[in-house]
């Protein structure tokens, strides 16, 4: 039986099991909202397409499911530009669908055209323009393929309104295999047992996780071996949750505005052992003061991580849960105990007494935004689902929120890209409806995507809005601060919304806290309440973030306070 | 690792897609490694083209730069055409002013580089020639005494020996 491309489109998102898509509406795509209409399909009809992607993204790193978006062609494909851009850096599985014009109209500057796989080619793991309606289902399973497999990414495929309007048979393939794509799953034996004899050599070996242990599921495997071995373990802002932050092998993040026992116990390592991370400027800082005593032992899915940044004594392609596993099947099968790394454990112990994470609550305030993320942290139990902006209120929630289990931080770590935390939310949300969601956010960028608090209120998700309101773009006021003699140039926010009545003008709740005093009241109360609640906490306005290691410099040299 | 190295000709097997060129010579661009040059044909076998390009650096750019390849979902196989013995040829067309007194040397020079007349005109003769760059380079430095109106010249394309 023939269908049309709109059919032959669902039925396959229904065999990739999607069970919802974030999209937005327009003139090349109505076929396939039209025939959406009566399916089981949850469609969330998001208020900009910037923020279907970061929803999807979110969606998919809560659920471990490949997330889903669908735009129409021109404006609706280029506002993905950006989710796209920050899925491709933290490696989420993402399958954007854009409407195009229709093929005989390509190339014509027709009306809300645009080459989007030209744009976007650099910014995706692959991308597809389906020409001929034969090749829609099987091109559907190779993006979903190409998407969730290897080191996942997004993948965006193009339809024309031809191709959605055109009928074919409906042929789904079962199994889908692409010549060039073979991602390597399985680590080298000869090479994991070479890493094995260094870690049981070495005397100050620290464990670098990034966001590879979380998205290959792999954090049950990394703390059974931490703890087998007796290794300290220092996460990348991806990575957070990956290992729980108040184990106490755990060292916090590392790199820029990591903690001081996390960068000053990787500086003195001998042994680095790297695993889903790839050696981020950010984490690195100054790349040739790096951990210069270690050895580094690389494991990573992609190739193209290995040796890009650094120099690596054992690499080890594979993934990272399947390496992991293998490390440990070693720690059973050896006769001699593991080392109890006693002194260099002391050592870091020192180190956290002496420079502990710290800030100075006065309790008649202003409040301090750390003590807010605290607040957060325990009225949540650490079991809630954190978001993020980006910068300060970021870096907060890095620090001061300690993740219990993987999959429990969603931030923009590698594009940086503000206006994610809100629709991030709301996709982690409707992965996890149990779950309480909160977005730590700051006042400048929950105004990137505050329209997504319509979208929250219609599907009835009770997501949190934490504001850390300063008045300031606070993370880019700090390095004025530090380092511009003190010249704020345009990162005053002259004029802001108030956001308690911005929160109840769209059907939301408003709370505002001055005082110490009034942070837990304000978040037990968002917390009892099951629609979406904005929390405006006004915050000591030039507080920085710390440590911090200024641009260029060894992540040893931190500044402190 | 910055440092500049030597030459390396590539050699990339890739589905004969549209774009694809583009993802390749996209990621050089994007990433800031340098191409000399490029050619593309088809292969014997449908659906495949091979991409035979030129480019420079450190060892572990060049590492880095194969790694990137291999990573393009429409590449199918890359190869480092310095790793093993190697054949490397490129072809030049040279339209040189010709006038009666130096007629005979164009001539004589084509010869000596095993090169063609492929055009004749009253004013200029057209020679093609193939060869590796040396080859090259030394007849167009032969030929420039006579005047050079212009030059057009291919891509490196390159094959690996035969194992004897």
């Amino acid at each position: 039986m023939k269908l049309s491309g709109a059919k032959i489109l669902l039925e396959s998102l229904k065999r990739e099991g999607v069970e919802v898509i974030f999209g937005y509406p327009g003139a090349a795509i109505t076929d396939i909202h039209d025939q959406m209409e009566g399916t089981k399909m949850n469609h969330i009809l998001v208020r900009h397409e910037q923020a279907a992607v970061h929803a999807a993204d979110a969606y998919a790193r809560a659920s471990g499911k490949v997330g889903v978006v669908l735009v129409t062609s021109g404006p609706g494909a280029t506002n993905t530009v950006t989710g796209i851009a920050s899925a491709f850096m933290d490696s989420v599985p993402v399958v954007i669908l854009t409407g195009q014009v229709p093929t005989m109209l390509i190339g014509n500057d027709a009306f809300q055209e645009v080459d989007i796989v030209g744009i976007t080619r650099p910014c995706t793991k692959h991308n597809y323009l389906v020409k001929d309606i034969s090749d829609l289902a099987s091109t559907i399973k190779a993006a979903f393929h190409v998407a969730a497999t290897g080191r996942p990414g997004p993948v965006l495929v193009d339809l024309p309104k031809d191709i959605i309007q055109g009928e074919a048979e409906f042929k789904y393939p079962r199994k889908i295999s692409l010549r060039g794509y073979q991602p390597h799953y399985e680590p080298h034996p000869k090479q994991i047992k070479k890493a094995f004899d260094l870690m049981l050599k070495a005397k100050r070996p620290v464990i670098y996780a990034g966001g590879g242990v979380v998205s290959s599921d792999a954090h049950r495997e990394l703390k059974s071996l931490a703890e087998a071995m007796n290794i300290p373990v220092t996460t990348t802002l991806m990575g957070l949750g990956g290992f729980p932050g108040a184990h106490d092998l755990a060292l916090g993040m590392l790199g820029m505005h990591g903690t001081y026992r996390a960068n000053m116990a990787v500086q003195n390592s001998d042994l680095l052992i790297a695993v889903g991370a790839r050696f981020d400027d950010r984490v690195t800082g100054n790349i040739a003061e790096f951990c210069p005593g270690a050895e580094i032992i690389h494991i990573d899915i992609d190739p193209t991580s290995i040796k890009k940044n650094v120099r690596v004594q054992i690499p080890i392609v594979c993934d990272c849960r399947a390496a992991l596993q293998m490390l440990l099947d070693l720690v059973k099968a050896e006769p001699g105990g593991m080392p109890d790394h006693k002194p260099w454990l002391d050592q870091i112990a020192a180190w956290r007494a002496t420079y502990p994470l710290a800030y100075d609550q006065n309790p008649e305030g202003p409040i301090k935004p750390q003590f807010v993320v605290e607040e957060l942290y325990r009225l949540t139990q650490g079991k809630a689902v954190i978001t993020t902006e980006v910068g300060q209120n970021q870096m907060w929630a890095a620090q001061y929120y300690l993740f219990g289990g993987p999959r429990s931080f969603i931030t923009s770590g590698g594009l940086g890209c503000m206006g994610f935390g809100l629709p991030a939310a709301i996709g982690a949300q409707i992965a996890r409806p149990e779950k309480t969601v909160i977005d730590i956010a700051g006042d400048g960028s929950i105004q990137m995507n505050i329209q997504e608090l319509a979208t929250a209120v219609q599907y009835g998700l009770p997501v949190k809005v934490a504001i850390l309101n300063n008045e300031y773009l606070g993370m880019v006021r700090q390095w004025q601060q530090l380092f511009y003699d003190r010249r704020y140039a345009a990162t005053p926010m002259g004029c802001a919304p108030d956001f308690v009545k911005l929160a109840e003008s769209y059907g939301a709740v408003g709370f505002r806290a001055d005082k110490p005093k009034d942070v837990a009241p304000v978040i037990k109360e968002a917390l009892r309440i099951r629609k979406p609640v904005i929390m405006d906490f006004r915050v000591e306005k030039e507080e920085c973030v710390y440590p911090m290691v200024p641009a260029g410099a060894a992540i040893s040299n931190m500044l402190l306070v | 690792m910055e440092q500049n190295g030597t030459k390396r000709t590539i050699s990339v097997l890739v589905d004969n897609e549209p774009g694809v060129l583009s993802r390749v010579t996209g990621l050089f661009s994007g990433r800031g490694f340098n191409i000399e040059c490029l050619s593309v044909a088809e292969t014997t076998e449908a659906g495949v083209s091979r991409i035979t390009l030129v480019t420079s650096g450190s060892p572990a750019i060049i590492e880095q730069i194969i790694k990137q390849l291999r990573k393009v979902i429409n590449v199918i196989k890359v190869v480092d055409m310095n790793e093993s013995p190697f054949v490397e040829r490129e072809m030049a067309l040279i339209k040189v002013r010709a006038e009666a007194s130096n007629r005979a040397e164009i001539l004589r020079t084509t010869d000596i580089f095993r090169g063609k007349i492929v055009d004749v005109s009253p004013k200029s003769l057209t020679v093609l020639v193939t060869g590796d760059e040396g080859k090259i380079r030394a007849i167009l430095e032969l030929l420039n005494h006579m005047g050079i109106e212009e030059v057009v010249r291919t891509g490196k394309i390159a094959i690996a020996r035969a194992k004897k």
